[in-house]
């Protein structure tokens, strides 16, 4: 058999791809001050630290809000676009989804500093709603693209079947789009949730005065001595992302083996 | 098969325009389906066969005209109100539901008990061969399975009018053979009205007591199987259900009661008028057809008939029960086709052979 | 009743029920997108003023005389189109034979194992994930440990940290799952029997790669190409975190300009400049590719 350069070079990208995430846990259960080699010990003094930090805490709250917020509003968004998009044709509808999608493809500094600027002029003041309606619009187009799949996969004859059994539009919504569409959804809410949980460049020029959790790490990185407990902190975020994408994976896998689609895999 | 059982009409279709934007779908559609009828709308894809099953279901507006169903008009009656049910394409099985739940959908807002509905169920799954599935995944089933619920699933609501859009053109052709037979029975023991939407012309002549064939939007024909595939009323007919063999010919003469014919290679004959269906009187060039199976090989020792002509086969196309010949007759400038049974005796002729043909003048059609 | 005979058609007005359908979130984009970039527009041709009045209701194309002047600016321009472009370039060549071996050697079942494998470490903490670049690249880093334990070299390599090598590395890394999966869709698009269909005809392996695969898969490249690339020209955390003050970059720039030195206007003329740069390099590539694109929807 031929030498599987193929297999070798995919095994090594991933070596690549999640060695930070193994790095993680190294330095976090480390009982060194300093993140380097060699280790120094096994210590979970650091876990230990997160317990009682009260900015940290305030930090956690501030994303947990901002995430929960901004994941229902994108999905919810998501879910009109998506439908429009699989479902109906009217003039315009590539532009215009074209600008709903276009944060996608944006430098994020841009969208951010536009931002600023328009919540500066209208005094919408800086802090948890700025960077809400901000996640928002960097969510949803991840939700699109997510919810797009699900709605496609929708065979339009279901619809005429249950309407053309008795029912109504809303209980054809209800009865056969929405159980349907279920997985794309959960997907949807957990990684509009992941993102808004870890995105920083906007919440950096829109959140005035509020930290959260991303800008909480940030102004630790520069402190060293604050570094052991940001390992902990981020071991603890990578587990939940983790958990939430197994928790994503697994809806959507069940929702295809339920309905007998065929698996053809991915998030994006 | 051809008779119908009640003339009582169910559908009425009144001059139905259909327009999607500047593409003139439906041109003028003029149709009455009877209560109890397996009628068909047959044609190529895109010729509005399944627009007008859609109008009368009511997923489409109808641009202009009216659709009368049991005497009321249907405008303004939204699909859900329509008294159709509809076997979709793809079955439009719902995924996520168990066979029963797929059957007793539209049950929902019955006013009967729980009990009651599940008998109903009970009974349609019986009606189409599927008792004992009622608890299996619907994405588990097979594709005459998910035929057979579709069925089950709109017949259950007892509508007056059953709209099949093309469901066995998914099936193999085993199974499509056996459903077809399956759904004229079904048809005969629930006795409602069936409007099947198909590109088949088989399945439309096997299956229907009437067919409408219709080309652009338009109904070309509308008859029972029979007079359609022996009197078609236009070239564009003929060539589309089954094989017509056309050969020039030149009317002679014409009276009321006979037509006077020179066809080209066959000779002077006369015909009667019913076989020249498109009407009016002409003389002068025109086409005259045939059907394969209307011109039979005299082998030898055979008597003679009264009317023969002689032939060269140019090809054989043998098919096990049948088989067909392209025969260049003397005279006749392109090979027509043949077909003749194959029974003991009879030898598959060979390529080049010469042999005496008979032919009938009341099996020629006359196309002007 | 939502389905009164008179409104309740099944098809009514298929278009109107689309624009009711897009408005929100088209409404949303207008207000949060649109609106916002006009704005940045706009404010790149008024006046900077200065305590209490912060911007001068005035026209004026200083800003961009300014920022286009300014030889830093020039320098950021040029080093962050220089360093998106190897990292686009990095990150896409690296891509491709992975998206290559999930598509065509693993077996189907483990696909999506593959797929979401790939892409669990870009949904773990960004920030963190650079951070640790660092700790891998630095001065007593991982490598430079392992390196120096091995006894390959005496004293730690420099030369892989803090410069604008180890921002492309660890935009490369950042950026993976969006070049393997538009790569990947439009691996899985290609019909298997084209390839059997080429070796028929009497191509060899590598040539059937570069006549049928290659090409048909050239629209899943492009993607990944823009959605690398533009992304990047705006990153400003990597460059800052792993980058040292050779890896500045003109996202930098515009941070520095709205929240340190509060030029609104300036900064918006250099945002603006930015964005038209990377529209006309994402559009000249395009243009050059369109061949590939022909018959895609």
């Amino acid at each position: 058999m031929k030498f599987p350069w193929l297999r070798v070079y995919s095994w090594l990208y991933l070596v690549f791809l999640f060695a930070p995430v193994f790095l993680l846990p190294l330095f976090a259960f480390n009982a060194g001050t300093v993140i380097a080699f060699p280790l120094q010990g096994f210590s979970l003094k650091w876990f230990a630290a997160l317990l009682d930090n009260e900015s940290l805490h305030e930090a956690v709250r501030n994303s947990l809000t901002i995430a929960i917020t901004v994941s229902v509003v994108s999905t919810t968004l998501g879910i009109f676009a998506a439908r429009a998009a699989t479902r109906y044709d009217f003039r315009g509808k590539g532009p215009m989804i074209g600008l709903i999608m276009l944060p996608l493809v944006m430098p994020e500094v841009i969208l951010a500093v536009a931002l600023l600027v328009v919540f500066l002029q209208i005094a919408l003041p800086l802090g948890m709603l700025a960077i809400i309606l901000g996640h928002i619009l960097v969510c949803t187009p991840f939700c699109i693209a997510i919810l797009n799949g699900a709605f496609l996969s929708l065979d339009k004859s279901l619809e005429e079947a249950a309407y053309d059994l008795g029912e109504t539009r809303i209980s054809t919504f209800r009865l056969i789009i929405l159980p349907l569409v279920m997985p794309g959804i959960i997907s949807s809410l957990l990684i509009a949730f992941i993102i808004s949980l870890d995105e920083f460049i906007m919440a950096f020029f829109v959140g005035g005065t509020t930290v959260t959790l991303p800008i909480y790490i940030f102004s630790q990185l520069r402190f060293p001595a604050g570094l052991p407990v940001i390992m902990a902190l981020g071991t603890i975020l990578v587990c939940l992302s983790i958990l939430l994408l197994s928790i994503a994976e697994y809806v959507r896998r069940r929702g295809v083996a339920r309905t007998g689609a065929k698996d053809t895999g991915g998030f994006l | 098969m051809t008779a119908v059982p009640d003339a009582k009409p169910m559908i009425e279709i009144r001059d139905v325009h259909k327009y999607y934007g500047d593409y003139h779908a439906l041109r003028g559609i003029n149709a009455v389906i009877n209560a109890g009828e397996f009628f068909s709308l047959l044609g190529p894809s895109g010729c509005g066969k399944t627009t007008l099953l859609r109008t009368i279901a009511g997923f489409e507006d109808i641009s202009s005209g009216a659709i009368l169903i049991d005497g009321k008009d249907m405008h303004e009656v939204p699909a859900n109100r329509r008294p159709t049910n509809m076997v979709f394409q793809s079955y439009a099985i719902f995924p996520h539901l168990t066979v029963e739940q797929n059957v007793g959908f539209g049950l929902r807002k019955d006013p009967r008990s729980p009990a009651e509905k599940a008998k109903a169920v009970a009974e349609a799954l019986a009606m189409v061969g599927l008792t004992g599935f009622g608890t299996r995944a619907a994405h588990a089933l097979s594709g005459g399975q998910r035929q057979r619920v579709a069925l089950a699933r709109a017949l259950i609501l007892k509508p007056k009018v059953l709209l099949l859009d093309e469901p066995l053109s998914a099936l193999d052709k085993k199974m499509r053979e056996t459903m077809q037979e399956e759904l004229i029975k079904l048809q005969r023991q629930v006795g409602i009205t069936f409007i099947l939407v198909t590109h088949d012309q088989e399945e439309a002549l096997v299956m229907s007591d009437r067919i409408a064939v219709m080309f652009e939007g338009e109904i070309a024909q509308l008859d029972d199987p029979e007079t359609l595939y022996r009197r078609p009323n236009s070239r564009r007919v003929a060539e589309f259900i089954g094989v017509m063999n056309f050969v020039p010919g030149k009317v002679l003469s014409e009276t009321a009661g006979r037509i006077e014919l020179d066809v080209q290679g066959l000779g002077r004959c006369q015909i009667a008028p019913a076989q020249a269906p498109a009407g009016g009187r002409a003389t002068g060039e025109i086409s005259v057809g045939f059907r394969p199976e209307t011109l039979t090989i005299l082998y030898e020792g055979q008597a003679a008939s009264d009317r023969e002509c002689m032939g060269t086969i140019a090809e054989v196309v043998y098919f096990g029960d049948m088989t067909y010949y392209d025969v260049k007759l003397d005279g006749v400038d392109r090979p027509v086709r043949l077909s003749m049974r194959n029974v003991p005796g009879r030898p598959v002729l060979d390529l080049g052979v010469r042999t005496r043909i008979a032919w009938s003048p009341g099996a020629l059609v006359l196309f002007r | 009743m939502p389905d009164s005979a008179k409104g309740g058609r099944f098809t009514r007005s298929q278009a109107f029920s689309g624009y009711v359908m897009i408005s929100p979130p088209f409404i949303y984009a207008v207000l949060m997108l649109g609106a916002p970039l006009l704005a940045v527009i706009i404010l790149s041709f008024l006046t900077d003023g200065s305590g209490a009045e912060r911007i001068i209701r005035q026209f004026t194309t200083a800003n961009y005389v300014e920022a286009l002047g300014d030889p830093l600016n020039r320098l950021l321009w040029m080093r962050s189109v220089f360093v998106s472009l190897m990292v686009t370039l990095a990150t896409v060549i690296l891509a491709f034979p992975i998206a290559y071996y999930i598509s065509f050697v693993v077996r189907p079942e483990k696909k999506s194992l593959w797929l979401f494998l790939i892409t669990i470490p870009f949904w773990t903490s960004y920030l963190i994930r650079v951070f640790l670049w660092k700790v891998i690249l630095g001065y007593s880093g991982v490598v430079n440990s392992a390196l120096l334990g091995l006894g390959l070299i005496d004293e730690p390599l420099q030369w892989i940290n803090y410069n604008v090598g180890a921002v492309i590395l660890t935009l490369a890394h950042a950026y993976a799952p969006f070049a393997i999966l538009p790569i990947f869709v439009a691996l899985e698009k290609i019909d298997r029997s084209l390839l059997e269909a080429g070796q028929d005809l009497g191509e060899s392996k590598a040539m059937t790669f570069l006549r049928v695969t290659l090409p048909l898969a050239m629209p899943g490249v492009i993607g990944a190409t823009l959605i690398v690339f533009i992304p990047t020209v705006g990153d400003y955390v990597t460059p800052q975190l792993v980058g040292g003050p050779e890896g500045r970059l003109i996202a930098n720039m515009i941070q520095l300009q709205f929240l340190k030195l509060d030029n609104y206007p300036l900064g918006s003329a250099i945002s603006v400049i930015t964005m038209v740069i990377v529209g006309v390099i994402s559009l000249l590539f395009l243009l050059a590719n369109r061949r590939f694109l022909r018959g895609q929807r």
